[in-house]
This record gives C-alpha cells, structure tokens and sequence, in this order.
C-alpha cells in the first residue's frame, strides 16, 4: 500500500508499504530516517517516541497505515520544530540544536546515546506542557524511556537545564 | 559534591584546553543528539538481504531431520544455510572453541542458532524461517551442580580438549580455581564468633538498548567487510575468519555504532552469520536482532549459589573466610573460565584475611549461556560476602560499617592470592565518606503538606499505599575489582597518531581499534592528545582492523590500556617533532639542545613556557606517523591447586549507602537515594567518571530489586521481552550522590584507576542491606521480589 503523510514538515509518501509494517519500520528503512531507535520494538523502552499530531507515541506501536494524512515529527525534526514553536524563522545554520538537545550534551547525558533521540522528544514534549517542570514531573513524563548507561541523574539535569536556560531567556 | 583532588604529576603540560582533567564534550555528542549517529542497526546499503536465525526451541535435543524446502520455495528468499553448508571451522569461542557456528545435530540450549535465512525483506525472512521443519528428539537436561555432576548425568561436551579439562573434578565442570592461604582450620577454632549463610544471585542481562546488529558486505576479492557493534574488533576477527575459511587480511571489520554493551557484546552473536550469509548470496546482507532475540542472542550474567562462613574475634578482627562459589555457565563456556578466576581470587572483598579457603568453578549445564557482564565474578561474590559482613556485626553486637572499617584494606595489604596491593585502597575512607552524608528526609511524600505525592511512595503512580506499613531501612556495602584482563593474559594495546599541518594549523589524528560503547573512550583519547601534543584539534578516526588490536571494551581497562597506548604514541610522536625542531631550529636557540621541552598551545616551549617555535613551522609539509603497542605490568597465573600468583593488575574500590522505603505489607520497594562514594585514581573526564558510576550503581540496583531472566525448570527462558524483564526507569531510580576520590596509582597512565565496574558491585549488597534493615528478612537471594518481603 502507499502512505502518505507529513514528517518532519514535509509530505512524504512510502510505496509497496506492507500491512503489517509499523511507523517505525517505514521511518527507519524506507524514508531512510533511522533516528528513532529500535531497542524493543514492543512498546517498552520509549526509544523509537516521535510526535503523531503532537502527541508522543511509540513508533514501533503505531501501524504505518495509521500515519496516513498526519504529521510526525521525529528526533531529526526537533530543532526546527522547537524554532517553529518559538515563533521564530527557520533555521540558518542546519548544525544549529534545539534548546533540549544542547542540554543533553551539556549536561552529559548522551553516553551509548541509543536511547537519547527518545527521550529527547520525550523531553522536549514535557517542556512544551510544563515549562518548569519539578523532578517528580521529569520522572513521570520520562518514565515509559528506559536508559542503560547514565542512571538518569544526568538526564534529570538535562532537562533541569534546558527549562532553567529557557527561563532566563523568557 | 565536593571533589577532592590528589595532584598527580603530569609528563606534560596540561594548559591546552580540552585536555585531560576537563569534563571535555562527546565528539560524538551532536550526532547523538540529531539522530544522523550510525549505530549498526541504521546500516544500509544498496541491494542488501535481510538475515534472521532460526533458534531452537528445545534446552537439549538431537535434531533428527531438517526440511528447508517451505524456506527455499518462499519467494524473496536467497539463501538457507545449516551446518551442513558451513565452509571451514564449525565451532568458535572466546577462550574455548565449544560453540557451534549452527548447531551440529545437538542443541543444548533454548535458542541456539539452527539455521540462517536471507531475504529481500526482514518479514519475508522471518516467515520463511519459520516454514523450516525441524525434527527434534528431546534428551535429558542438566540444569544446576546436582544434576550436572551426578552418576550418569548427561555430558555436555563429552570429548573435552581445551586447558581447563585435566584439572576439573567433572566434565560438566568448566573451570574450578581454589584460594587458600593461611590455616582455616586452626583460624575456625581460635574464632569467637562464626557466621555462615548460603546466597543465591539470579541471572541477569545486560540489556544493552542497541540490539545485536551488523550489515556484511562482500567484497571482489573473495573476502567480506564487516561493519559491526561489538566489545573488540580482532577477538571477533580471530574467530570468524576461520569460520569463513579466509585469511583474516580478507575479513576487514569497521566498528558502527554501539548502543551499549556490559559484557554482552564480548562473544560472537550475527558476526559470522551475516558473513556467511553475505558470501553466499553475494549481496550485502544486514541482521538486527529484535529484543526478544537479543535475550537469547548474548550471554547473560552467572546466576550463583554461594555458601559463606566467616570467622571473627570477639572485637571484629576477621579470623578466616571459608566460601564455595557455584556458577551456572549454561551450555557453551565464554568466559567462564575468566570469570571463575576472578570470583574465587575476590570472594573475601576488599578485607584483610589472613586464612582463606575459598573455590569457586563454573558449571556447563543446559541453562543459556553465561559469560561476561560488568562486574565479571565479582559482583556474585561481592553480594555474599557483604550480607556476610552484616551478619557477623550482628552477631557481634557492633556497628556494619565500623566491623568493615576494622577490617578494610589498605595500601600494602595481601590478597588471599598472596598479591600486595601497591596501591592505594581507601576502603576506610570510602565507607566513612558515604556514611558521613546527610540523610535524606523522611516521609518525603508529605513534604508538600496536603495529600500525600504518591510519587515518592513505594508503588509510586500505581497509587498502592499513602505511607502506610511504609518502613525506612540504610545499609552499606563496599567492593573489590581487578581491572584489566588478569591471570597472566597478555593484554596490550595498539594506538596510531598522526600529527601534522593542515590548513596552517597543526592537527592530529588518533586510530585504535578500541570500541567505543557508550563510555567515552573517543572523549579522553582526544584529551590525551591535546595533553601530550598540546594541539587543540584531534580527529577520532573510526576503529577498524587496519590498525593493531585495542583489547577488549571490558574489564574496566580501556581508558587504561588504550588510553596509556595512545600516550604512548603521543610521547613518540613528540620526540619525531623535537627532533625535527632541533635540525631545523636548533641553531636559533641553546634551549633546543639543553631544556626540558614540551608541546603547548600549538608551539614548542621550554619548561619554563618560553615558545621556540610554532608546530605549523616544525612540521611544515611532514606528516608525523606513529603505530605503537603498549602493555601494563604483566601478571600471573593463579596455581591452580592454592590460587597463589600476583594475577591482577589493579584493583578499585567503591561503597554505597543505600536508603531504601519498603511497603512491608505489599512487599514494594522505593530506593530512595543510593549514594555512592569511588577512588579512580585520577579523573580524566569527571563528567563521564561520574556518569559512569551512577550507571553502574543502577544496574546494581536492578540486580537487587528487579532484574532476572527466569529460567524454567527444563532451562527454557521465561521473559525474553522488556514487559517481563524489568530494568529501572527513571521512576525506580533514586537520587545518585557520587564522591569522587583521586588517589593515584603510580603504576598506571597518570594515576588512574579503571572506573566502570566498581560501583556494579556494591550497589546490589547496598540496597539488600537497607531492605533487610527495613524488615528484619533475611534476604539470601537477589533479585528481592515482593513474596520475599510478604511471605506470600
């Protein structure tokens, strides 16, 4: 079957498209956007999260077919969607990150980085709702992301980071 | 958190930015944070198959027929192998040669590789997998030390010929090393106080998020190029390229993106599947395990019985340690061997004991197989003989960390192996400093006034309690871990670099083959440089088998042993530099022949900061190239009857203080902060040094209170998914408090000490401690689930 649907603020279409093929799978191998991760591939690890007309979802749980008319933005998608958010133009420099993505770096988050463009929309979602948001609200909205390496703590900071920078320039 | 610093003393100057002791940023960072990082399993290219395996469904079984004509006659299917169609060596292995590439006309585990399909969708491939008939003829299973070693009972591995197989009491036996030292006997008969207990640890995985994945590529010369997620490069090469039947110049391996590894990545798993495959059909073909596969696709921790007695002085002073240490290696021996060295060699802990008499060995049984994960025979140990520890203060009347402390080694103390320790080991100070943390509060949940936040409850959002028959317990545990490969192995690493002029500035290029997993190794390997070359721009070149082997990801020992080879090469390369500054400015200046020089901030200075000459000037159009080997003080073997023999190379410490809330009605635990105090000799990147420990102590936890592989009676896996294999989220994770010492060790590349494995250790025995503080349980068995805590 054909899908077409909006990713990332572009129309796309993926042909010879199975039933059974996820969101995940036509993301990853036929529109050649491997960013969302594969880690279970069963609902449980939040690492393949991307927006389905803004709400975070699994894509790995989400029927390609499901996708068609809709919008997805994935991990490759956040800078210029966090800039959009913020009403200001598109970006100049492609290196340039959204506020999330720096703080995770900055912060020291990223290690094996296998589960980082997950909960960096996962993130970036919280950040949307709740601007300044306490730990027990990082850690409700983060707790469907498993991570092996860094046991959080630096992903709390991350994300403390990211609301406190955004708070001083608002 | 304070940091303290002990000063170590540098060969070179540290004033170029980014060099070691900054918490310098991930090269790999940005490509991380956008998605456009190569991990294996984002490999494509075009024309390629997808490979699947067929695994078995059977623990132990003859495998009397296969029809493979329903897989052939699917269409996009081009390829179906078996063993039959294997073109060289039928059986690899780390250590041991005892795995089957596809299994032979035996399976002797539940998911053992049957056969591989190719085809031009991953489904297609699947599903044509599954029209393989094969007919099985079940046969008897051994699963613990019981039925493994009893009259009769069913060998594994009948015709053994590798090293291990003259000296074991059993063929079921892979590897048994004893310890003893001292006089046990009279020791037990002096003693005022004795403890024994018997602990059980379950089986735990790795859990790596990146699945097992790689996409081989056939090359015009017959060979194949491999580009992979893996723990060490040539230990892989070493073992496909006879399986392929190449030369292993014609199996060139590329490192792709690793998401993760713990030890799971060590042995082989689609490595020489995808190759088979690949030089088959012809075509590029990808394999990417999906998680179920994963838990039946890499070795898992050694579950372990372990039966302790501890002997002491009516005022705490440890008598004697009398322990045996069972490990269940499953079907095929990884490293068992390796492991069984390490847990028999620290099964006293990180303690002064002059009379020890200890075992541990290392089953084959038809269970999965078990091999290296963080930790590596230490963690089992550590569980027991730090329960033991608690149970001896309480049978003494004293306080946990006081009887450790009385008893905790130090510099220049004597392992039960007979090896001096000559370096420090603040184990004293480690425990005294997690102890001296303030607590956290109590009854958080009521901290904001009003309704009680359910979040900081035990069962948190399942809303199970608001606080009653909620209970606070605190306990401590400290541990010991070698670092670097042990028992005499000849653990060396190969570092390439490159320095010279580009675009006016001088630019330098490090090439290993070390694998980069996730812990930073590409970070401090450009620290290093900048530190000893005193450039500012370094290239990480990709790690691949064009340049010497790197030893393994694990053990704790790559930013050590590679880290030192990389040094190592650096301090050549400056040497060429000089040399070539004093033939084309010597003249210019007596400095050239007569100072102590260095390479800063891009020139060449005296010691006393005085520049001489630019690098870009030095160099002009050269370009300075250096491949060199580096290894760490050798080691020995241990005898194999007493265990004697200076078999590590460095030893690290760490203790936790656990703080746990436990609801002792329904048996639910929150870890409400688990804070963790380490010596690493000297922080090269203390943002990662931190990072790494506070990963560490979370798998710990989830080895306490969450994570095992349940394996049936008949040694078939229960819950090969994430539903059913639990490790912690965010939400069971606690605060992660972490006190970085900096003790060097004089012996090692700037002092420091391996920093990843350490806190694996003490982290599980830390908050079992506080459960049983909290509930008066004895609790000899982790994971602790909640029937252990009701009774129920």
């Amino acid at each position: 079957m054909r899908v077409n649907f909006t990713v990332n603020g572009r129309p796309q279409q993926a042909d010879d498209v199975w039933e059974g093929e996820s969101l995940l799978y036509v993301l990853r191998e036929r529109l050649g956007l491997p960013g969302s991760k594969n880690a279970c591939e069963q609902g449980e690890c939040g690492s393949c999260t991307v927006r389905l007309d803004g709400v975070p979802v699994c894509a790995c749980l989400v029927a390609a077919g499901q996708a068609e008319g809709r919008e997805v933005v994935t991990v490759e998608g956040l800078a210029a969607y966090a800039r959009h958010r913020a009403g200001r133009p598109p970006r100049e420099d492609p290196a340039e990150l959204s506020p999330v993505q720096q703080a995770f770096i900055d912060a020291g988050a990223v290690q094996c980085g296998f589960c980082t463009p997950g909960l960096l929309v996962a993130a970036d979602d919280l950040l949307e709702h709740n601007p300044d948001p306490s730990d027990a609200d990082i850690r409700e909205a983060l707790s469907g992301n498993l991570c092996r390496c860094t046991g959080y703590e630096k992903i709390l900071d991350a994300v403390r980071l990211a609301a406190a920078r955004a708070g001083e320039a608002g | 958190m304070d940091v303290s610093r002990t000063p170590t003393p540098l060969s070179q100057g540290s004033r170029t930015p980014g060099g070691i002791g900054e918490s310098t940023q991930r090269p790999d960072g940005t490509l991380k944070v956008t998605g456009d990082f190569a991990y294996a399993s984002d490999l494509w290219h075009e024309d390629m198959l997808w490979g699947t395996t067929l695994r078995s469904p059977h623990t132990h079984a003859r495998i009397l027929s296969v029809d493979l004509s329903g897989a052939f006659a699917t269409p996009g299917v081009y390829a179906v192998l078996t063993c039959a169609d294997l073109p060289a060596a039928t059986r690899y292995g780390l250590e041991i040669k005892d795995t089957p590439v596809l299994a032979d006309g035996v399976v002797r585990y539940h998911g053992e590789p049957v056969a591989l399909v190719a085809a031009d969708h991953p489904e297609t491939a699947r599903r044509a997998a599954a029209k393989i008939k094969v007919e099985y003829e079940p046969l008897p299973v051994v699963t613990d030390e019981e039925s493994a070693t009893r009259p009769g009972a069913p060998l594994l591995h009948p015709d053994r010929t590798d090293a291990h197989a003259p000296h074991v009491p059993h063929p079921n036996i892979v590897h048994r090393q004893p310890v003893r030292r001292g006089d046990v006997a009279a020791a037990r008969a002096a003693a005022d106080v004795v403890v024994t207990g018997d602990y059980e640890v379950g089986m735990q995985d790795q859990a790596f998020l990146g699945p097992e994945s790689g996409l081989a590529v056939p090359a015009e010369d017959g060979g194949v190029d491999l580009y992979i997620a893996t723990q060490w490069l040539h230990a892989d090469l070493r073992q496909i390229a006879p399986v392929l039947g190449l030369p292993e110049d014609k199996v060139r391996m590329t490192l792709s993106g690793v998401g993760g590894a713990f030890g799971g990545r060590e042995d082989l798993s689609m490595q020489a599947h995808a190759c088979l495959l690949a030089l088959r059909t012809g075509r590029p073909v990808k394999m990417v395990y999906n998680r179920y596969e994963s838990f039946f696709g890499h070795v898992h921790r050694h579950p372990a019985k372990l039966h302790y007695e501890h002997g002491a002085t009516r005022d705490g002073r440890l008598l004697f340690v009398s322990c045996r240490i069972v490990l269940d290696g499953g079907a095929y021996a990884s490293s068992s061997p390796a492991v069984v060295g390490n847990a028999a060699s620290l099964a006293v802990g990180p303690y002064v004991v002059e009379n020890v008499d200890s075992e541990a060995l290392a089953l084959y049984t038809n269970n999965p197989p078990c091999g290296a994960m963080r930790g590596f025979g230490a963690v089992q140990a550590c569980f027991a003989y730090e329960a033991q520890m608690d149970r001896l203060a309480a049978a003494l009347g004293m306080d946990p960390v006081e009887l450790r402390q009385r008893n905790a080694m130090s510099q220049g103390a004597v392992m039960p192996t007979g090896q001096v320790v000559d370096s420090p080991a603040p184990v004293a100070e480690l425990l005294r400093r997690v102890k001296a943390l303030p607590l956290p509060p109590e009854r958080e949940w009521e901290s904001a006034g009003g309704p009680p936040d359910i979040r900081a409850l035990p069962g948190g959002l399942s809303n199970t309690t608001h606080g009653e028959g909620v209970v606070r317990g605190v306990g401590y545990a400290v541990g010991i871990k070698n670092v670097g490969f042990s028992e005499g192995f000849d653990d060396y690493s190969t570092a390439r670099v490159r320095l010279e002029v580009v675009a006016g500035q001088p630019v330098a290029t490090v090439h290993t083959a070390a694998a980069e997993v996730g812990q930073g190794g590409v970070t401090v390997h450009a620290q290093i440089v900048r530190t000893e070359l005193g450039v500012t721009q370094v290239t990480i070149h990709p790690a691949d088998t064009r340049v010497g082997s790197a030893g393994s990801t694990s053990a704790s020992r790559q930013t050590y042993v590679t880290g030192g080879a990389v040094r190592h090469a650096c301090e050549a390369v400056r040497e060429r530099v000089l040399a070539l500054g004093r033939a084309r400015f010597g003249a210019a200046h007596p400095a050239w022949q007569h100072a102590e020089l260095l390479l800063e901030g891009g020139k060449v200075t005296t010691d006393g900061g005085e520049a001489l000459a630019d690098l870009a000037d030095v160099l002009e159009s050269e370009a300075i190239d250096v491949e060199l080997e580096w290894r760490h003080r050798p080691t020995e073997a241990f005898d194999p009857r007493s265990g004697q023999g200076n078999g590590h190379v460095q030893y690290s410490f760490a203790a936790h203080r656990a703080v746990v809330e436990v609801d002792t009605e329904l048996g639910l635990v929150k870890v409400v902060e688990l804070a963790c105090a380490q010596d690493v000799g000297k922080a090269l990147n203390p943002l990662s040094v931190v990072g790494q420990i506070q990963g560490g102590t979370t798998q710990g936890l989830g080895l306490a209170v969450m994570e095992e592989i349940v394996v049936a009676e008949d040694g078939r896996v229960r819950n090969p998914s994430f539903t059913d294999y639990l490790i912690p989220t965010i939400l069971d994770t606690p605060a992660i408090p972490v006190d970085v010492l900096e003790l060097a060790d004089d012996h090692a590349p700037y002092g420091l000490r391996g920093v990843g494995e350490a806190p694996t250790l003490s982290s599980t025995p830390a908050v079992v401690a506080a459960i049983r503080q909290a509930t008066g349980l004895p609790l000899n068995r982790v994971p602790v689930r909640p029937e252990h805590l009701t009774g129920t």
